[in-house]
């Protein structure tokens, strides 16, 4: 107790270490509120889910806090729907609903009122429409009233089941509009010279008629902007805020296991190796000098290729090959001058047993240095996995920060101008890495004694 | 003292002879063991390479399938043998199928096959690739590596030799300013190591590339290469900044940080300190009493630096699309291309081992305390 407390107060006198600390804390806070917040199975659902899960999403949308930064406001998404939701995913509005009943079926009239106060054109704009009847397909027509009074008439249709209309793809829209794209016409200034969106209330009215009582009609307005959610989302529609948040405690988890598994069975392996000495000596040698010829990454990319690109596959090969290596060689000699102490002697003398020694009196001596290796491993792990998952072997399942940069790069993130793709979850490595390598080096030199005062 | 004297002219020599004659046999006998357990080294690291990139036979099989898919849509579609019969058409493909398999060695069991693969790779008989073809359309493994190894050599070679030299002697001068300002900065920057190459390359392609446009995104050459070999270097130069400086910056500091740290410990000691005391110039303590001391260290690492240049960095590589031999090597796996990666293995083990056992030598020549063979 009254060492932890010493390091604690060496560590105080390292500014870079209570930076490391600090931020370490904030990523276990994260991800252990991204665990909570979003349950496994429900990441893993919404992250390999497709256009079903995403579609209220726009493609490739950046993050909406870009919009603090510049003087063109950009569009953000507006949802728009006719059925009130318990819990929507995402904020949205109410349809107002007016029904008068027919003699078989009724008169619906749906209203989509939004504002749009963006400099900006929305990415696209869809109209989810959704119904139920026995025989006869109800009918709707869709009219856009613009915050200058002009009506224009969208689409005369009938209903299936459930259909998408897609303002962008209509052809006899884009026509009636003069050949401008309907997300520019239905939205541009007709006064102005450059299109630009006129600010305004916007209002659309679904008329429809249902020939049957028990028919339904409803129908959901999706705006899609040019940016979406904090993180932004990518070429499938997918909310990045889920793979950056739960690519913390991925990254977090494989980190710590593979340091702390290689760190902890290299040393025990070379305690034991030292104490029985003799052939088993010679065969960990053997072992550590043949493993080193092995081509460590090309072996990892076989096994992703070959076998599985499971992380905790991986995580067993990254160490198993990562104990037979030079940090054998270290151990070796420092408890090569231990096994002479002594006070190991005087162990044997009253007759400790070979397992004792070696737990009780070998490997508590080496944990000092230990400490200090295992902190300032866990960045070259984080991004081993990342490394891996940018070369496509990242784990199919689950989302990781090195998935969202190979997607982006795969997708030409950096051509495209896509910056926030790359860089969020860049970021993120960045601040994990030098976290640790930052808590690792003030480790290093507090019990390095060596190193003290250098 | 009386002993000296005792001892005649002549017994001198055989002293001296016998004492030459014990130093050689010591060697030869130290030489033969150390390259009998390096040569076993290689022998057992290899062929566990052979059986990992061949899934312990399991390549075969993907191998076999994709022969037997290829051979039968090829004849299929070949208009020469639409008159053939069904059955006609199937003794062909089992024809074709048979002779291909044989062609790549598979009838024989894989156990078999592994051992010969081992006596190829250990006498540097490549063969030929299964699927990958070098640019000039050789299928030969040696031409395809041959072919790759100028562009990892020119990228990997300069760019690390300059960091090698740069850290060694900006740590030198470190040491000798120790808790200057640049110390500390130098200190301070050292845990931005901790990130790979490739990552910095994603940084260094955004600024310069992306939003600068003043450099290229990746390749090596400007497409189509230009014909004068004066501006096909200066392409080849402009592509390999953003690569080279995110090699050198991924390890600048935490390279310059450990020599510092390290030359700080050697030249607390003792007699550095006596060398002070004598009025001797920091250039002579330098060179007689700091570097001589670390010169083995520094020898190592720089051996280690030069053979490891052999693997090259497959992911930068990748990120800058560079065509080296990581790229190659990664390509390889993709297409199960075990001769390939056996190919790049054997080689970085030969050079491995090569190097330690100079090394031995090289040591005891720099170093008076070392004895090759001595404990």
């Amino acid at each position: 107790m009254k060492t932890l407390q010493r390091t604690f107060n060496d560590l105080a006198r390292y500014p870079s270490a209570i930076a490391g600390l600090f931020i370490i804390f904030l990523l276990v806070a994260a991800g252990v509120y991204s665990m909570f917040a979003i349950p496994y199975s429900e990441a893993i659902r919404l992250w390999r889910g497709g256009e079903d899960v995403w579609y209220q999403n726009p493609k490739n949308a950046a993050p909406a806090w870009f919009n603090y930064f510049t003087e063109k406001k950009l569009p953000q998404t507006i949802l728009i729907s006719s059925v009130d939701e318990e819990n929507p995913v995402l904020e949205k509005g109410l349809a107002e609903r007016v029904a008068t009943p027919r003699e078989s079926g009724a008169d619906v009239t749906l209203t989509y009122t939004f504002e749009y106060l963006y400099d900006e054109f929305p990415k696209d704009l869809i109209f989810y429409l959704d119904s139920t009847f026995a025989e006869k397909l109800p009918f709707v027509a869709i009219r856009w009233y613009t915050p200058d009074g002009r009506e224009i008439r969208i689409t005369d249709t009938s209903v299936q089941l459930s259909q998408t209309y897609r303002f962008l793809q209509d052809e006899k829209l884009i026509r009636r509009l003069g050949g401008v794209s309907p997300e520019i016409g239905l939205l541009a200034d007709p006064n102005s010279e450059t299109p630009i969106p006129l600010k305004g209330t916007y209002k659309i009215v679904l008329e429809g008629i249902t020939f049957e009582d028990a028919s339904t009609l409803d129908a959901e307005f999706v705006l899609h902007g040019q940016l979406h959610g904090w993180a932004g989302t990518d070429h499938l529609r997918r909310d990045l805020t889920i793979p950056l948040l739960w690519g913390i405690p991925v990254a977090l988890a494989f980190g710590l296991a593979a340091s702390l598994g290689t760190g902890v069975l290299t040393m025990i392996i070379s305690a034991i190796g030292v104490w029985y000495g003799g052939w088993l000596d010679e065969l960990i040698q053997r072992i550590t000098e043949i493993n080193i010829v092995l081509p460590f990454l090309s072996i990892l990319i076989m096994v992703g290729t070959f076998y599985s690109r499971s992380i905790w596959v991986i995580l067993g090969v990254t160490i198993a090959l990562s104990i037979f290596t030079g940090g054998i060689k270290s151990y070796r000699a420092i408890f090569m001058q231990v096994r002479e102490s002594t006070y190991i002697e005087a162990a044997r003398a009253y007759g400790a047993s070979d397992a004792r020694i070696i737990f009780v009196y070998l490997i508590p001596r080496i944990i000092p240095l230990l400490i200090p290796a295992l902190v300032s491993g866990i960045p070259s792990f984080v991004f081993l996995e990342a490394s891996l998952a940018v070369l496509g072997l990242g784990d199919p399942v689950l989302p990781t920060w090195g998935k969202i940069i190979n997607d982006a790069q795969f997708n030409g993130a950096l051509y495209n101008g896509m910056y926030y793709w790359i860089l969020q979850p860049a970021v993120l490595l960045m601040i994990t890495g030098l976290a640790f390598a930052m808590l690792g080096f003030s480790l290093d030199r507090i019990f390095n004694p060596r190193l003290r005062g250098v | 003292m009386t002993k000296t004297t005792d001892v005649q002219p002549n017994d001198v020599a055989s002293y001296a002879r016998k004492a030459a004659s014990g130093t050689l046999t010591r060697v030869a006998r130290y030489t033969a063991m150390r390259l009998l357990t390096l040569f076993v080294t290689i022998v057992i690291g290899v062929y566990l390479t052979i059986l990992i990139a061949n899934m312990g036979g399991y390549v075969d099989e993907i191998l076999k399938g994709d022969i037997r898919e290829r051979t039968a849509i090829s004849i299929s579609n070949n208009p020469t043998y639409r008159d053939y019969t069904v059955e006609q058409r199937n003794v062909l493909i089992q024809d074709k199928i048979r002779l291909e398999e044989e062609r790549l060695g598979l009838n024989r069991p894989f156990a078999l096959r592994s051992f010969s693969y081992l006596g190829n790779a250990l006498t540097l008989n490549f063969g030929r690739s299964l699927n990958m073809v070098s640019d000039s359309g050789s299928k030969e493994v040696r031409n395809i590596i041959l072919e790759r190894l100028p562009s990892t050599l020119v990228l990997f070679g300069l760019s690390n030799l300059v960091l090698f030299f740069v850290s060694v002697f900006l740590a030198l001068a470190l040491s000798r300013h120790y808790g200057s300002f640049m110390d500390k900065a130098i200190v301070a920057l050292s845990p931005t190591s901790a990130a790979p190459p490739w990552f910095y390359g994603i940084f260094l392609i955004l600024i310069f590339a992306a939003v600068l446009h003043v450099l290229p995104f990746g390749g090596m050459v400007d497409a189509p290469p230009p014909d004068n070999w004066f501006e096909y270097a200066l392409s080849v130069a402009e592509h390999m900044i953003l690569p080279a400086s995110a090699l050198m910056l991924a390890s600048i500091f935490l390279s310059i940080y450990n020599w510092r740290t390290f030359f700080l410990i050697y030249s607390s000691e003792d007699y550095v300190e006596m060398a002070k005391a004598k009025g001797l110039t920091s250039r002579d303590i330098e060179s007689r009493y700091i570097l001589r001391p670390t010169l083995p260290t520094i020898i190592t690492s720089f051996a280690l630096l030069l053979i490891n240049l052999w693997t090259g960095a497959i992911i930068t590589e990748t990120i800058f699309n560079w065509p080296g031999l990581g790229r190659t090597l990664f390509r390889a796996v993709g297409l199960y291309d075990t001769p390939v990666i056996v190919a790049s293995t054997i080689i970085f083990a030969y050079l491995l081992a090569i190097t330690v056992f100079l090394l031995d030598f090289i040591y005891a020549l720099v170093d008076p305390r070392v004895k090759v063979g001595g404990n």
